[in-house]
């Protein structure tokens, strides 16, 4: 839809690294535009399978809007969620195979939700209200800055699970480290078992956007 | 019988999409603003659900998992075809969305109406791919029990989805905090509810 074609901008323009900053506070996929929920709570019990998972949203998110952008002009619109879903299953397919590949026990770990990606809706969303109506290289500058947004809420949460939850925080490559130290255990600490299960990782989405919100008053919802 | 009536009480309260899972939150958080939306919204689901997961269910058992085109000939028996099942899985959903839309306005118009926008949506929504990876994740064994995980996961979301209608109906008249207003309120609600949820976990079935 944008026809400026007359000067050549430079790949790192003011505009296009707006598009990446602007998914990190303000136009958060998670706590503002609250797309990709699914798939994005069930993986922070540990922080590794969810860095891996932020990485390959990352990877499908950027992917599939340039190539959804490069075809946007070839698309019929009636089929054109069938044609999107396609190319979103091919990356994802991609994705899986090298998680089983080079990362067997985090794959396992993400069992369906690897799968899932499929259907995240930050994917889907962002195809629809940016790669169909612009460029090339800033669908792709969009897709990373959306897929960093969505990761850098789930290391939060992640990270916070774990760390209440277990003592620990696990990096890929690294491996576990013992936050906690064993002598706070000695002296009677225990660990929030509450913390790994399910509903707190809701909770803690809850508390990030009351957080976030209080700092940013605009993102407020008006009082109906 | 029994096995299969375990199964469906299970997918409903102990696996319930929403409150285990998180799948389908998107349309869980965007459509509950009011119970009219949310029981079509619900009712959707849980029907394409009901089909979709038999379907898939057959695909996986006589095309993708591994060996299982040996009916067609016996040399096929070392073929694995299930890294394709993503791409299959969501095509079989996409069209079986489109089929059911095309038959539920011919013949029923009116629960059409009532469903208007939601049926074409569905075909995303996490909780429906869900439904069909974890059949092949659980190694379900038989048609029924697909069949029965099926509607059972479909009315587990349909309980939530109204649960939490009806709570933000209600707490429109109470006075949220500002910041919490909307969205973030309807998180830790639905935390609270799976925490209420999770006392379903200890009924051994």
């Amino acid at each position: 839809m944008s026809q400026e074609k007359t000067t050549r901008e430079p790949l790192f323009s003011a505009k296009n690294m707006e598009l990446l900053r602007k998914p990190l506070n303000l136009d958060n996929p998670i706590t503002v535009q609250v797309l990709g929920i699914c798939s994005a709570l069930a993986v922070t019990v540990k922080l590794e399978p969810a860095i891996v998972m932020s990485i390959s949203v990352m990877m499908v998110t950027a992917f599939s809007n340039l190539i959804i952008s490069l075809l946007r002009n070839t698309i019929p619109s009636r089929i054109r969620i069938i044609v999107q879903l396609v190319v979103i299953a091919t990356l994802v397919i991609l994705v899986d195979q090298l998680l089983k590949a080079f990362a067997y026990d985090v794959s396992k770990q993400l069992s369906v939700f690897v799968g899932l990606i499929i259907t995240n809706c930050i994917i889907m969303g962002r195809l629809e209200a940016f790669a169909m109506g612009n460029k090339p290289w800033p669908s792709f500058m969009d897709g990373i800055g959306n897929g960093l947004g969505y990761g850098i809420i789930l290391v939060i949460i992640a990270f916070l699970r774990e760390l209440f939850g277990s003592g620990t925080v696990t990096f890929p490559v690294i491996g576990e480290l013992r936050i906690i130290p064993q002598s706070f255990y000695a002296m009677g600490y225990e660990n929030n078992g509450m913390m790994i299960l399910p509903p707190m990782a809701l909770i803690t989405v809850g508390l990030i956007i009351w957080i976030q919100r209080s700092r940013n008053r605009e993102l407020i919802e008006e009082k109906k | 019988m029994q096995d299969l009536l375990n199964l469906f009480v299970k997918s409903i309260f102990i696996d319930n999409m929403v409150f285990a899972y998180f799948l389908g939150m998107c349309s869980y958080i965007a459509v509950s603003k009011t119970v009219k939306t949310s029981v079509g919204l619900g009712i959707a689901v849980t029907f394409v659900l009901f089909i979709t997961v038999p379907v898939d269910f057959l695909l996986n058992k006589y095309v993708l998992s591994p060996g299982a085109l040996s009916w067609l000939s016996p040399s096929l028996k070392d073929l694995d075809l299930s890294f394709l099942s993503f791409i299959m899985f969501i095509a079989v959903i996409a069209s079986i969305v489109q089929l059911v839309e095309m038959i539920v306005e011919k013949f029923t118009p009116a629960l059409y109406n009532s469903l208007g926008i939601f049926l074409p949506l569905i075909a995303v929504n996490c909780a429906i791919l869900g439904g069909s990876l974890f059949m092949q994740e659980h190694e379900l064994e038989t048609l029924g029990e697909a069949t029965v995980f099926g509607l059972g996961s479909g009315i587990g979301w349909f309980l939530a989805i109204i649960v939490i209608a009806a709570i933000r109906e209600r707490i429109r008249y109470s006075n949220v905090p500002a910041p919490l207003r909307g969205v973030g309120i309807t998180f830790i609600l639905t935390g609270l509810l799976g925490i209420a949820f999770m006392s379903f976990m200890g009924i051994k079935l």
